[in-house]
């Protein structure tokens, strides 16, 4: 991932009641698919509790132009995979994933969808990206509503630079830069003993 | 509080009942496992237990016991308000022959609890009239709440992408910028032995 470079020269005088602008057809183009993203949201899990926190007035991601759920796949360009996916329901999953027309882009929502967690087991796929192609990792259990929007922030901007390698929502307070985390003290705790009663 | 029925069982029953127990209002009967069924509609139908609902049914392997597994059903009674926890020991060491009787024609809801019993643990319910996995996929091999079944192995119904490093999993780790990493864990069971060697697995995240 890079910085956010931008695409679009637009002339536009100062001062004029009327003008033109410049872009690149493809600019353009990505500029209109990123602000009109309909979307397919397949639940499985807790984490649809926090998606419908999403979707609500409060953080409302409608306001980043991700607005329509369409239930059907065929009329969908983002697909939300938001919760544990089980073995059992990856093929329903990747059937939804082709009838999706290109372009079509992937998000998993939450730490299951991403990795598969905690689920490390004989049941659950250990993250989507093992069955269909990913864009947006948002890792949480659940995740914030910030987190999510990020997430969508971060697939827009990658829709505009046209970059299709997979993206990871980072946390707003990084543990690495903030050494002195209550979270960063526990895992350092942890790692230096190991668990009891476990043979190696 | 059911303590008058395990009398009640033990004087009915008293070659079938090997053991019973009372621990903090939980009542336990430990049965032969060929007295299984005529125990348990004994319990359904006499006027004095009148159990007429089945709460749970379910199993418990111990590897190194012989025999391995513990059926555990917990019956109510919703006439008499009170509790019986039955259990039963049944399967050889190998896990190969896991039979006990059904008591899926006395409660309606030991039909599903039993498939799922059948589905995880392997234990076979004899005279079940519908007996197949309930939870997991029929191409499943093995059962895997067993506790040799190996804690890595996973049986994917569809073949993952053809990627390079696809075993890695997703939010990629410290190296890479982000603070969350996976760790991995290998588990043993205390005094295991030969037999319950893993089997080799498939794919295991810690293959990086």
């Amino acid at each position: 991932m890079g910085e956010l470079k931008p695409t679009t020269t637009s002339i536009l005088e100062p001062g004029q009641q009327s003008g033109f602008a410049t872009t690149k057809f493809e600019a353009l183009l990505a500029w209109a698919q990123k602000y009109s993203l309909f979307m397919n949201p397949f639940v499985t899990a807790c984490c649809g509790m926090e998606f419908m926190a999403v979707s609500s007035p409060r953080y409302d991601f409608s306001r980043f132009g991700s607005e329509a759920p369409r239930f059907s796949p065929r009329q969908s360009d983002l697909l939300w995979v938001v919760g544990t996916i089980v073995q059992r329901q990856a093929p329903i999953l990747k059937r939804i994933y082709e009838q999706m027309a290109e372009p079509k882009w992937v998000l998993a929502f939450g730490t299951c969808a991403s990795s598969g967690g905690f689920y490390d087991n004989y049941a659950c796929v250990a993250g989507i990206d093992k069955i269909i192609p990913c864009d947006v990792y948002v890792p949480g259990c659940p995740p914030r509503p910030e987190a999510v929007l990020d997430g969508l922030m971060l697939l827009q901007d990658k829709i505009q630079r046209g970059d299709r390698t997979p993206g990871i929502v980072k946390p707003r307070i990084d543990p690495v830069q903030a050494p002195d985390t209550a979270l960063v003290q526990l895992r350092r705790s942890r790692s230096s003993a190991p668990p009891a009663g476990i043979k190696p | 509080m059911s303590q008058a029925l395990i009398e009640l069982v033990k004087q009915s029953f008293p070659d079938a009942v090997l053991e019973s127990h009372s621990q903090l209002g939980d009542d336990t009967l430990v049965l032969a496992p060929g007295r299984w069924k005529e125990v348990c509609r004994f319990l359904k139908d006499h006027e004095q237990s009148s159990m007429n609902m089945l709460i749970d049914l379910t199993a418990v392997d111990f590897p190194n016991r012989e025999p391995r597994f513990e059926v555990v059903a917990h019956l109510y009674s919703l006439d008499r308000g009170h509790r019986l926890r039955l259990k039963t020991r049944v399967g050889d060491r190998d896990g190969e022959t896991v039979e006990l009787d059904t008591i899926a024609d006395l409660w309606g809801s030991a039909n599903w609890l039993e498939r799922e019993c059948y589905d995880l643990f392997g234990v076979t319910f004899v005279g079940h009239p519908d007996l197949r996995r309930i939870l997991l996929y029929p191409e499943f091999d093995g059962h895997p709440l067993r506790k040799d079944y190996p804690a890595e192995r996973i049986q994917p119904l569809l073949q993952y992408r053809d990627e390079p490093n696809i075993n890695k999993v997703a939010p990629f780790g410290p190296d890479e910028g982000m603070p969350f990493g996976r760790q991995t864990h290998k588990f043993g069971i205390e005094g295991e032995d030969d037999h319950l060697a893993p089997r080799p697995r498939v794919i295991t995240p810690a293959d990086n």
